[in-house]
């Protein structure tokens, strides 16, 4: 049994000839590295915040009276906003690849 | 009572009402009811998530948890700002692309069973009516102390506006309510910051001196209230991976038409959430500053009333006024938001998918929706009412503590394994949301050694107040085991199938609205 299903345009989407195309494999690793490893960053630096806050290191004043918990926890809330871009700008350009497999299964005349 | 609360009181609930009448005229089908006809635009949804987010719990909680407890409190904002992280980048496409209306649409449209909707629908009505009675118990409180109404009429007041918002006008009228509210909220928060950064010449350095020297450097390091680093780390991880497994965040996904609209949604949402809980320290140090540790705790011991007791004494009477009729709309939009997920598992899930086989007519699924909204909005309300006295952060951390525990690795494992299968779908769904709830009744929230500090005397078993470090791992691991130790050869091929297709979908887009289930 072809794995397909039709789209609201009546048009067939045979799913395993896309699952089996290279190019779309290729995507998925490439995104599926970069996705993993980058909430595997932000979750370490996240969860370091409750362990290194009850640590001398965090609690010494960083400015003034200012401790590094503050300072580490306004890290945290910089990063959340640097990756939140990062990742805006990165899946503009998966999308573009996305695209990009779906135009080379049509190409083949996968309809 | 004096007419400027009642005046400020009056124009929110008109302004909600005027937008659930509009929107009652565009709700005319269940994709209408349930997801607004999925045509939001991102910042939109973004504004409506935020709205989420921004529960009293975070506004009035965790202001007031700086207040009391300094950096402790302090550590929920960093929580609910990195939470959307986990969103954008693991949850929130593969979400959009795969789901239609519930968590449960979701899974089954890689495990078509009864029993994967059966458990998945469940787990959203206790979340939902956990995350219910806190907000309306606190709502309760709130409306208590502003207008000097009794416990009961409150939440009967809310309840009643709740579900007219959602019985006319559902998640059109929902999500608006939440964007008007999420609006007012930021504009409320940043006029009280302001103010109070005038009072410090705007320096934060001198608020933290002010700090340091009149009440004690222990509120500028965490140790007030969290002694232990496990048990706040146990927390940290319930809020930063609850935040993607709790069910009326995920249902806005469905509420945009394709995963680049989720994207930019969550895009909205952080920067939303980032500003927001900034401001928190203000309101929270503000609020210790200038309304003292005494009086705070006299009108709320856990800090409730923090931030409309700085307003007031900034703004007198009037910003007291508005900033507790933001306060007021905000339960408003969290718990519609919350009656409308409740309803879509009853009545999508339970009734229209499991017990009629999805053979509903279009005129039959609004009425269900409907049904399905009034009997959630009863249900909690009572349960509120006799909840009166509960610690409300405890059942918020709960709500939390489940979805990270149970539907958290169930989405992940059905987007990313390849060989996960329904019994492991099961297994990781029930162990998370059973030990969670086991673990919790043993726990220092329902035991404690002082009488009247929580609900039975006694030692507790599990000295953790959110058993998410416990919970989260069994998740986990009863998804694998369920997979590994019961693999069902016979469908094997099909399985595979189901997942090419899926894997397809989730990545590229293709055919999001012929999701088939």
């Amino acid at each position: 049994m072809a794995n397909v299903s039709n789209t609201k345009q009546g048009q067939a989407i045979d799913y395993d000839a896309i699952e089996a195309m290279e190019s779309f494999n290729r995507f998925v690793r490439k995104k599926n590295t970069f996705l993993f490893s980058i909430t595997a960053i932000f979750l370490i630096l996240y969860i370091l915040l409750p362990i290194l806050a009850f640590q001398p290191v965090l609690q010494q004043k960083f400015f003034g009276n200012i401790t590094g918990v503050w300072v580490y926890s306004a890290g945290l809330f910089i990063m959340t906003i640097v990756l939140c871009t990062v990742y805006v700008k990165k899946a503009a350009s998966f999308d573009k690849a996305a695209a990009a497999v779906l135009a080379e299964y049509q190409a083949k005349g996968g309809k | 009572m004096n007419l400027v609360s009642i005046s400020f009181f009056l124009a929110i609930v008109g302004l909600t009402l005027v937008v659930t009448y509009i929107a009652a005229k565009r709700t005319s089908s269940a994709a209408d009811f349930y997801t607004a006809g999925g045509g939001l635009k991102g910042w939109q949804n973004g504004f409506a998530i935020a709205g989420d987010y921004l529960s009293a719990a975070a506004f009035l909680g965790v202001s007031g948890a700086i207040a009391l407890t300094g950096f402790d409190g302090f550590f929920f904002s960093v929580g609910y700002v990195v939470a959307n992280l986990v969103l954008l980048y693991v949850i929130a496409e593969p979400m959009r692309n795969l789901g239609r209306y519930t968590l449960a649409d979701m899974l089954t449209a890689r495990f078509n069973e009864k029993r994967i909707r059966g458990v998945a629908a469940s787990g959203t009505i206790i979340i939902v009516i956990l995350y219910m009675i806190a907000q309306l118990v606190g709502a309760g409180a709130l409306i208590k102390l502003l207008f000097g109404i009794e416990y009961w009429i409150a939440v009967l007041i809310v309840g009643v506006m709740m579900t007219t918002y959602v019985l006319f006008g559902g998640m059109t009228a929902t999500s608006w309510v939440q964007i008007i509210k999420a609006s007012l909220l930021l504009f409320g928060t940043g006029l009280l910051a302001t103010l109070v950064l005038v009072k410090f010449d705007f320096s934060l350095m001198k608020m933290f001196d002010t700090i340091a020297v009149d009440h004690g450097e222990e509120f500028l390091v965490p140790g007030i209230k969290y002694t232990s680093t496990i048990d706040s780390v146990s927390m940290m991880m319930a809020l930063v991976l609850g935040t993607s497994g709790l069910p009326h965040i995920l249902m806005r996904f469905f509420t945009v038409k394709d995963a680049k609209t989720a994207r930019a949604s969550i895009s909205w949402t952080t920067w939303i959430t980032a500003i927001f809980f900034s401001l928190t320290i203000f309101l929270g140090f503000g609020a210790l500053n200038f309304v003292g540790l005494d009086q705070i705790l006299a009108e709320s011991k856990a800090g409730n009333t923090a931030a409309p007791l700085l307003a007031h004494y900034l703004g007198g009477d009037v910003l007291m006024a508005f900033i507790g009729a933001v306060a007021f709309a905000t339960i408003l939009a969290v718990v519609s938001g919350l009656v409308l997920t409740g309803a879509s598992a009853i009545s999508h899930d339970i009734y229209g998918e499991i017990i009629k086989n999805g053979q509903l007519t279009e005129k039959q699924q609004v009425i269900a929706a409907r049904t399905g909204s009034i009997s959630i909005a009863i249900v909690s309300i009572i349960l509120a009412l006799f909840a009166q006295s509960l610690n409300v952060s405890f059942l918020v951390s709960f709500a939390f503590c489940i979805g990270a525990s149970a539907n958290l690795p169930v989405i992940l494992y059905t987007i990313y394994w390849k060989k996960f299968n329904s019994t492991g779908a099961v297994t990781a769904m029930v162990t998370g949301l059973v030990s969670c709830l086991v673990l919790g009744a043993m726990g220092p929230n329902v035991w404690s050694p002082v009488e009247g500090a929580a609900i039975f005397v006694g030692t507790p078993l599990v000295p953790l107040a959110v058993p998410a470090i416990i919970t989260i791992p069994l998740g986990f691991i009863a998804g694998y085991l369920g997979t590994i130790l019961s693999s069902n050869k016979a469908t094997d091929a099909e399985a595979e199938r189901i997942y090419k297709e899926i894997r397809v979908k989730a990545n590229t887009g293709v055919s999001v609205s012929d999701v088939s289930h």
